[in-house]
């Protein structure tokens, strides 16, 4: 018995008939065909799968795409502009080496999204329990902390935004 | 060769765009028509006997499509998964493996059997519904009682559970006969998970018409993967196609073949339609292999006055219920003598066989074993003696390279004075040594450890490596492609996920053909492209084996756009001049060619006589030694004694890979790398009842650290290059890994001696740590 479900997803409406029991990360990823949403775990441990549900930030497999229906979806790859130009915190997730094999990433820009938007000037100590809920492996978190940090400074204006796509930036 | 600008720039990684919005390919991305998904039934005993499988309900239940069994299995695969052999040992016991278990299962989560639908989620029902008439025996869960007279066997009928037995030296009793102080200790070293974030996952599919396979699979090594499976499924290379696009992490957990990895493009094979099988994180922590998992017995000698004399050790290694194809490589001996001179080591590794998952390399393998065991040694030598510990290692420095260490092993370079000097000038040493007397006159538990650790990585030299392997010499490869108008595209045999390879190799690239780092891209983790063979990455050994063939091939590119830009300007070949993508004769630098133009040339007409057409070259390189890093860690802690808690308060770390690349890079492995080392001081283990049940099977329970449990870090770095490549570039992956569980259990010791603590085992978790403070007060 599938269940019809309505959502805006990176502000564009979608409808789609699902199975009740589909998790949204699924529903994200094999329905509607964005696999930047990453599955970590079982347990709604490592947020790989965060993304934001009417603005807030979510571990999307802990909910059913049913309970979905009729609300705003934000994934990943809804964050840069129409344009291309990166949403400040995935520049500096570059710009800070914020990400060495990328699976927890989205997760993490997601949640960090949510963090900035609470708290537009966090210390570190604040942006370390602000993501707690995300696991990373690879970079011990140091440069983690230090993009979020980074694109707190330019979205509340403390900063001015690197120059975008600097590519190669070379020298030490 | 143009004047470097690329070599050693912070350049961001060219990875990063796609990756931060989420248009990375894992292998889960991948989709093909018609795909049939697999759930795989599991054992859910530590070892038993399976009297009968009975697909029973699971057939008829919604959109299955088929139940399978090893019988099913043995008509398409052939053979046992392979065992490197390592070494010779003087008893050694390899049961056979088929990826499926037939009539005994022997660890909890071994298949059984593999259920296939048209969804992931039927399969997943269905594969419940799978009756197992399963008669339990009884299970080895214990290092010790594994080894006693008449204990249960990990395989029904078994002699007995040594997988080998193996002295590299006995001998050190001179050393022990001269010294004042001999300390014995017995070190744990955990079990651990290895979790990269990104879980297994294959997604194979058999093309009946053309009798080709193509596999997508979560792999550090995919011409590994095609080897094994192919050889095993009887499908040629040249017909066998893997595909590791982007990996989530591997640590060593995906070098090893594993069943799923036969299993999923065997289905496809006998179903004729491709399938797809991810894993959970439960079966994650079930099934990929693990890391450590040893005992070790150590004693040290050496005289009142500092001096190092010997060591004598016993590694006792849970190889878990068969032997991983890499596992044996956890033998740790070739490192023990560390950073240090030693009149004698002696050493003899045991592994066992257990009813747990196998164990394999994980991030270090071996090598962050054998430097706690040293490093921890010798500060419990220096609170017996009542010297400090930095002196004592000063004293005891390896000073004189290259270095021929008691395992006729050749350091090939160092400054371990330097590392050590400048890691205890950051942390203020001689401050903290007062502010801990003034902390314990104040009841603060103040500790502050040191890890001196070498490495050997870079593997490897074809001569000591192919032996062990049984063949295969773990040499590199790279074939470097120049197109008509001067883009470059570089393959190599390494893997990247994480390592930023599409970053650093291009650097190596511009600079060698001098072109514009632009131009070059980096292509990996296709065994359809590039060449026939490469080793993958793990070891830390991409850029000093890898890099070092990138660099090989693109010198025979150089040479001979050279020749074809002598030619176009009518000069003398060492006339010409190659300046950041520009040919021009010496003294006339305005009448330049584009590498483009030359490049343009080399594809049509006119080049010199003789001379091929075509620009571009494959290498392979097989360097002359291993590479060894070094380094100085120091962590600074503070222990609350009453609840057993650590804060870590600092974390400094000089390391040494001899040239940087890309710093940026180097960097980020290094933070990485510690606090995984930290994790396993701290927090993680996994964890085994003793009927073999495992209780460590999510993320809740094997606790992998937050942000919010890892302290920030202080890097720096001394430069001393390696004569073994003309890069002079060693390893750095798993540096702070091997470097970091030692710092910080000296520091914890350190904190807890006025108490009279002299050891703490891993993970240094509040309740050990509580109990072992309650006992020393009491």
């Amino acid at each position: 018995m599938k269940h019809k479900v309505s959502v805006t997803l990176n502000g564009r409406h979608r409808e789609d008939e699902v199975e009740p029991r589909l998790l949204l990360v699924h529903y994200l990823r094999d329905v509607a065909g964005l696999t930047g949403t990453h599955v970590g775990c079982d347990t709604s441990q490592c947020g790989a799968c965060t993304v934001h549900v009417d603005g807030k930030a979510v571990k999307s497999c802990t909910l059913f795409a049913v309970q979905a229906d009729g609300h705003d979806i934000k994934t990943i790859e809804g964050m840069a502009a129409a344009d291309g130009t990166l949403h400040p915190i995935q520049q500096a997730f570059w710009d800070e080496h914020g990400l060495q094999c990328g699976y927890c990433t989205p997760g993490f820009i997601m949640a960090a999204a949510y963090l900035l938007e609470q708290n537009p000037s966090p210390n570190d100590d604040e942006i370390r329990k602000g993501l707690e809920g995300n696991l990373c492996r690879c970079t011990g978190y140091v440069n983690i902390v230090k993009s979020v940090a980074a694109a707190a400074k330019v979205m509340n204006g403390s900063t001015a935004a690197p120059a975008p796509s600097a590519s190669p930036v070379a020298g030490e | 060769m143009a004047i470097t600008t690329m070599v050693g720039a912070r350049i961001h990684r060219r990875e990063d765009p796609r990756l931060v919005r989420g248009h990375g390919r894992y292998a889960d991305d991948f989709v093909r028509p018609h795909t049939a998904y697999m759930a795989v039934v599991r054992s859910p005993h530590a070892h038993a006997r399976i009297r009968s499988i009975d697909p029973g309900d699971a057939m008829k239940a919604p959109g299955v499509e088929a139940v399978l069994t090893a019988a099913d299995y043995k008509k398409v695969i052939a053979g046992a998964m392979p065992v490197a052999p390592a070494f010779v040992a003087e008893k050694k016991q390899t049961p056979e493996r088929f990826p499926i278990a037939e009539g005994e299962s022997c660890y909890q989560g071994e298949p059984v059997a593999v259920v296939i639908a048209d969804t992931k989620y039927h399969a997943a029902d269905a594969a419940e519904l799978v009756v197992v008439d399963w008669e339990p025996l009884p299970a080895v869960m214990d290092l010790e009682k594994a080894l006693e007279d008449g204990s249960p066997t990990a395989h029904d009928g078994a002699p007995d559970n040594v997988g080998w037995d193996l002295t590299y030296s006995a001998d050190a009793d001179a050393a022990f006969a001269e010294a004042d102080v001999v300390v014995k200790q017995r070190i744990l070293q955990q079990r651990l998970a290895p979790t990269p974030m990104e879980p297994r996952g294959v997604l194979a599919e058999w093309h009946d018409a053309d009798q080709t396979m193509t596999m997508w699979v979560s792999s550090q090594n995919p011409h590994f993967i095609r080897l094994f499976i192919g050889g095993a499924l009887g499908i040629p290379e040249n017909r066998f196609r893997v595909i590791s696009p982007d990996v989530g992490g591997g640590f060593g957990s995906k070098i090893s073949p594993y069943p799923e990895d036969y299993l999923v493009p065997a289905t496809s094979k006998l179903l004729g339609r491709p399938i797809k099988w991810i894993e959970t994180r439960t079966e994650n922590l079930q099934n990929a292999t693990h890391g450590r998992g040893q005992v070790f017995d150590v004693e040290i000698a050496g005289k009142r006055d500092g001096q190092l004399l010997g060591l004598k050790i016993t590694q006792y290694l849970d190889i878990g219920a068969y032997m991983g194809t890499f596992s044996a490589f956890q033998a740790c001996a070739c490192l023990l003598p560390g950073a240090y001179v030693w009149k004698q080591v002696a050493s003899r590794t045991v592994g066992i066989l257990t009813n747990k998952v196998p164990t394999d390399p994980y991030r270090g393998a071996g090598r962050p074993e054998a430097t706690h065991l040293v490093e921890r040694m010798v500060d419990m030598f220096c609170a017996e003696i009542g010297m400090d510990p930095a002196a004592v290692r000063r004293k005891n420095f390896i000073t004189e390279f290259p270095h021929t260490s008691p395992f006729a092993l050749v350091y090939d370079s160092g400054n371990y004075d330097g590392s050590l000097s400048k890691a205890l000038e950051l942390v203020g040493y001689e401050q903290f040594r007062r502010d801990q007397e003034a902390a314990r006159a104040s009841g603060k538990y103040l500790g502050i450890g040191i890890s001196t650790w070498i490495e050997i990585c870079g593997f490897g030299p074809s001569a000591g490596t192919a032996p062990a392997t049984g063949g295969l010499a773990l040499t590199e490869s790279a074939h470097v492609r120049v197109f008509p108008t001067g883009s470059v595209n570089v393959y190599v045999g390494t893997h990247s996920h994480g390592q930023g390879h599409d970053t650093t190799f291009p650097q190596i690239v511009a600079d060698a053909l001098g072109v514009p780092y632009d131009a070059v891209e980096l292509r990996h983790g296709d065994t359809a492209e590039g060449p026939a063979f490469g080793y993958g990455t793990y070891g830390s050994r991409s850029l000093a084996v890898g890099g070092m063939a990138v660099l090989k091939a693109s010198q025979k590119i150089h040479e001979k756009a050279k020749k074809i830009a002598a030619h176009m300007f009518e000069a003398a070949e060492e006339d010409i001049v190659n300046d950041q993508g520009h040919f021009y004769v010496k003294g006339s630098p305005e009448n330049r060619k584009a590498f483009g133009e030359v490049a343009f040339a080399a594809y049509g007409a006119g080049l010199p006589e003789g001379m091929e057409l075509g620009l571009e070259a494959v290498a392979y390189f097989d360097p002359p030694n291993f590479v060894w890093p070094f380094g100085a860690h120091i962590c600074v802690v503070e222990v609350d004694p009453e609840t057993g808690g650590v804060e870590m308060l600092r974390y400094v770390a000089v390391d040494d890979c001899g040239n940087v690349i890309n710093p940026m890079i180097v960097e980020g492995q290094i933070q990485g790398g510690i606090v995984q080392g930290i994790a396993q001081a701290l927090f993680e283990e996994v964890v085994y009842a003793e009927d073999g049940t495992l209780r460590t099977g999510t993320l809740l329970d094997y606790s992998v650290p937050t942000a919010n449990e890892i302290p920030t870090l202080t890097l720096d770095r001394t430069v001393t290059p390696t004569p073994t490549n003309e890069l002079g570039v060693k390893g750095i992956g798993e540096a702070g890994t091997i470097a970091a569980s030692a710092a910080v259990i000296n520091a914890i010791c350190d904190a807890l001696a006025p108490l009279g603590i002299q050891h703490v085992d891993m993970p240094a978790s509040p309740d050990r740590l509580w109990k072992q403070i309650q006992e020393a007060k009491a």
